[in-house]
């Protein structure tokens, strides 16, 4: 067995063998969201070097789309962001006669995901969430009392609330398109507008808390939260469930609680998709139809606490997290959840510009 | 002979054409193009396929749009404003702290001085990130920082300093201290010491010959010092983004935000060409003006 220096992802390959002339298959997905044995598997299942690198926003992933040459073979957009780079010319069409797992999928989220990616011509679910509240529940209940609003926007967008959770530490998502969503949803509007006249609402709202956020960031909340270093952080479903499993294992008598907020949650998808320029889309192919096996995917959400899109990995998927609603909602839940589209480029600025402000308070 | 002057020459030029003017060219190219939904991001795209006519519909297309742009909000000024000042000020905390430094290594004896320098540049020997990373550990809520604070009984409640300017300084000082006392202590190092038992015979006290010798000729490594602290310091990107807060306004930040967040490529290129005029024409004024001193003093 040969050795060379790889990259940090990569070494999580274990046992694999590592003679450079191996074909090599590049997967780009977000961080902590797949239990790393699958990846070994993949490499023993079809002799393929598996290089995994991961990254924690939809923006850096765009910006190395759009550059050209990202060298991947495998990315994983969000709904809204896929869609702007399928027009953008950023993804080849899937070859479905490659991906016999395919009759795995979902209808219900193939459906909901067609509204991205008409057809599903392009891209894959991989999972699928909410938006919500990630609460500490000890020391929120110390702050605010026992009839805390935990389930509730009003808990991060109520200034009197925010101003006593601030003692305790809040973390906000760095991500305009799910901040400015919610604060609009709190306002009663609607969440998905595309009129600058609407969006701006959001600003008075986020800015008015804003001095009690310590962080915008996309994933260290998983830590803090954990760690018990914040109280209270408005995140993604699953990264604030495995904060949860986190303190748990760590028996620190931190005890977190996720709550999708009862005023609407957004609902976004997670889409795997091949790049137009992919050095080896052959190996992509192999990789999504490993990812579409019911008993791999129920493995990835047995591991990851997000639902996925493959109807026949429920088999498979623990009791606890198929029966948790915060993960895989109920009827009246799922009604109560909300998509939104990309915004065009004027807007987006708008958009930007607002959150740099709301930020930095300039 | 003259050939092989004239290749020497030819290779620090060539570098500098290659590594530094072909890049800033593509960079004030796009900075002059329109955003567009696509690969890549901009257009017009130089099509040389095209010939004479593709070249002058290619600089036809280009205008200083966004350079207009910047001027109409005021996001861009104060995050340059706010990044001079970040700089400015961690430039001289670095200086305070890194001249003492300087001084005791080239002071030491000769057994010690290369045990001394190895120490300076051992933190290089790990990853940048790491390091920067290490400090979030420091100075949390619950890091070491705090716990030790609270030990001693200094405080009673933990201070806040992660995701703070204050942080961002911290981190900026500590990054940029060895390209601070490097140059310093390079040019202390030849120290004649017989000039400061001259200045003593002549009747000055230590503390008289330290600035009227020892500073003075410190001089270039101070200077070389600051501006291997204070250009680097600017355009930082990392330091403040993992332990600045929400309030760190950054230049370095705002770019990222153009590029990413926007994806607007072209104004992105536009705040770098501005970034970098501010750095460099400072710079250039100041050597001419070193250069005219020297020559006078000649």
């Amino acid at each position: 067995m040969r050795k060379s220096i790889l990259p940090l992802a990569a070494a999580l390959a274990v046992g694999a063998s590592l003679a450079s002339a191996q074909e090599e298959v590049r997967v780009y997905n977000w961080s902590d969201y797949i239990d790393e044995e699958l990846l070994s598997k993949f490499e023993e299942e079809t002799g393929l070097k598996l290089i995994y690198d991961v990254f924690d926003s939809n923006e850096v992933l765009e910006t190395k789309l759009l550059a050209g040459g990202s060298g991947y073979d495998v990315v994983v957009p969000s709904g809204t962001f896929l869609q702007r780079q399928i027009q953008a010319g950023a993804f080849q069409k899937l070859d479905y006669s490659k991906l016999p797992n395919a009759v795995n999928l979902w209808d219900v989220i193939k459906e909901r995901t067609a509204q991205y990616d008409p057809g599903n011509e392009y891209s894959i679910n991989y999972m699928w969430g909410t938006t919500g509240i990630g609460v500490n529940v000890n020391k929120v209940r110390e702050v605010l009392g026992e009839d805390a609003p935990i389930d509730s926007l009003s808990l991060i967008f109520d200034p009197a609330n925010m101003e006593k959770l601030a003692s305790c530490g809040v973390h906000f998502l760095d991500a305009p398109t799910e901040m400015i969503p919610a604060a609009l949803k709190y306002l009663g509007e609607d969440p998905d507008s595309q009129d600058t006249d609407v969006i701006a609402k959001a600003e008075p709202v986020l800015s008015a808390v804003r001095p009690y956020v310590q962080k915008f960031h996309n994933s260290e909340y998983i830590n803090a939260l954990a760690n018990g270093d914040i109280c209270v952080a408005f995140g993604w479903s699953g990264d604030i469930l495995q904060a949860r499993d986190r303190a748990d294992e760590a028996e620190n008598g931190v005890e977190i609680a996720y709550n999708a907020p009862k005023e609407g949650a957004l609902m976004w998808f997670d889409q795997m998709a091949i790049p137009v320029d992919a050095p080896n889309p052959d190996g992509a192919h192999k990789f999504l139809n490993f990812i579409m096996d019911a008993k791999n995917m129920a493995q990835a959400t047995n591991y990851v606490y997000y639902a996925n899109g493959n109807l026949a990995s429920q088999e498979f998927v623990l009791p606890e997290i198929l029966e948790d609603p915060a993960i895989y909602p109920d009827e009246e839940t799922l009604k109560n959840l909300y998509t939104t589209t990309p915004y065009p480029a004027k807007v987006q600025r708008f958009v930007t510009r607002m959150w740099t402000r709301i930020k930095s308070g300039t | 002979m003259n050939l092989r002057r004239a290749l020497l020459i030819a290779l620090p030029y060539a570098w500098l054409l290659a590594l530094f003017l072909v890049p800033f060219g593509i960079v004030l190219k796009i900075s002059l193009s329109d955003m567009a939904l696509a690969i890549p991001p901009y257009v017009p795209t130089l099509d040389i396929a095209a010939g004479w006519t593709g070249l002058k519909e290619f600089f036809s297309q280009l205008d200083f749009e966004n350079f207009v742009f910047l001027t109409e909000d005021d996001l861009y000024w104060r995050a340059y404003l706010s990044s001079l000042r970040i700089a400015a000020l961690s430039t001289l905390i670095t200086l305070i702290v890194g001249f003492p430094i300087a001084y005791g290594m080239s002071r030491a004896s000769d057994a010690w001085r290369p045990t001394l320098m190895m120490l300076v540049i051992l933190p290089f020997w790990t990853s940048f990130l790491i390091r920067v990373y290490s400090w979030m550990g420091i100075l949390s809520q619950q890091g070491l920082l705090n716990q030790f604070l609270l030990w001693t009984g200094l405080i009673s409640e933990p201070l806040t300093i992660l995701n703070t300017n204050i942080a961002v300084y911290i981190g900026i000082v500590y990054t940029y201290l060895p390209f601070m006392i490097l140059p310093i202590y390079a040019s202390l190092e030849k120290l004649d010491d017989s000039l400061l038992e001259a200045a003593e015979d002549l009747g000055c006290s230590r503390l008289q010959a330290f600035w009227l010798v020892t500073v003075p000729l410190a001089r270039a490594g101070v200077i070389a010092g600051c501006f291997l602290v204070f250009i680097p310091a600017i355009g930082e990107f990392v330091i403040p983004s993992v332990l600045g807060g929400s309030r760190t306004l950054m230049i370095g930040k705002v770019l990222w935000e153009e590029f990413f967040s926007n994806r607007d490529w072209p104004v992105a290129s536009a705040v770098a060409v501005v970034l970098l005029l501010i750095l460099v024409v400072p710079i250039i004024l100041f050597q001419r003006n070193e250069q005219r001193q020297r020559e006078q003093e000649q």
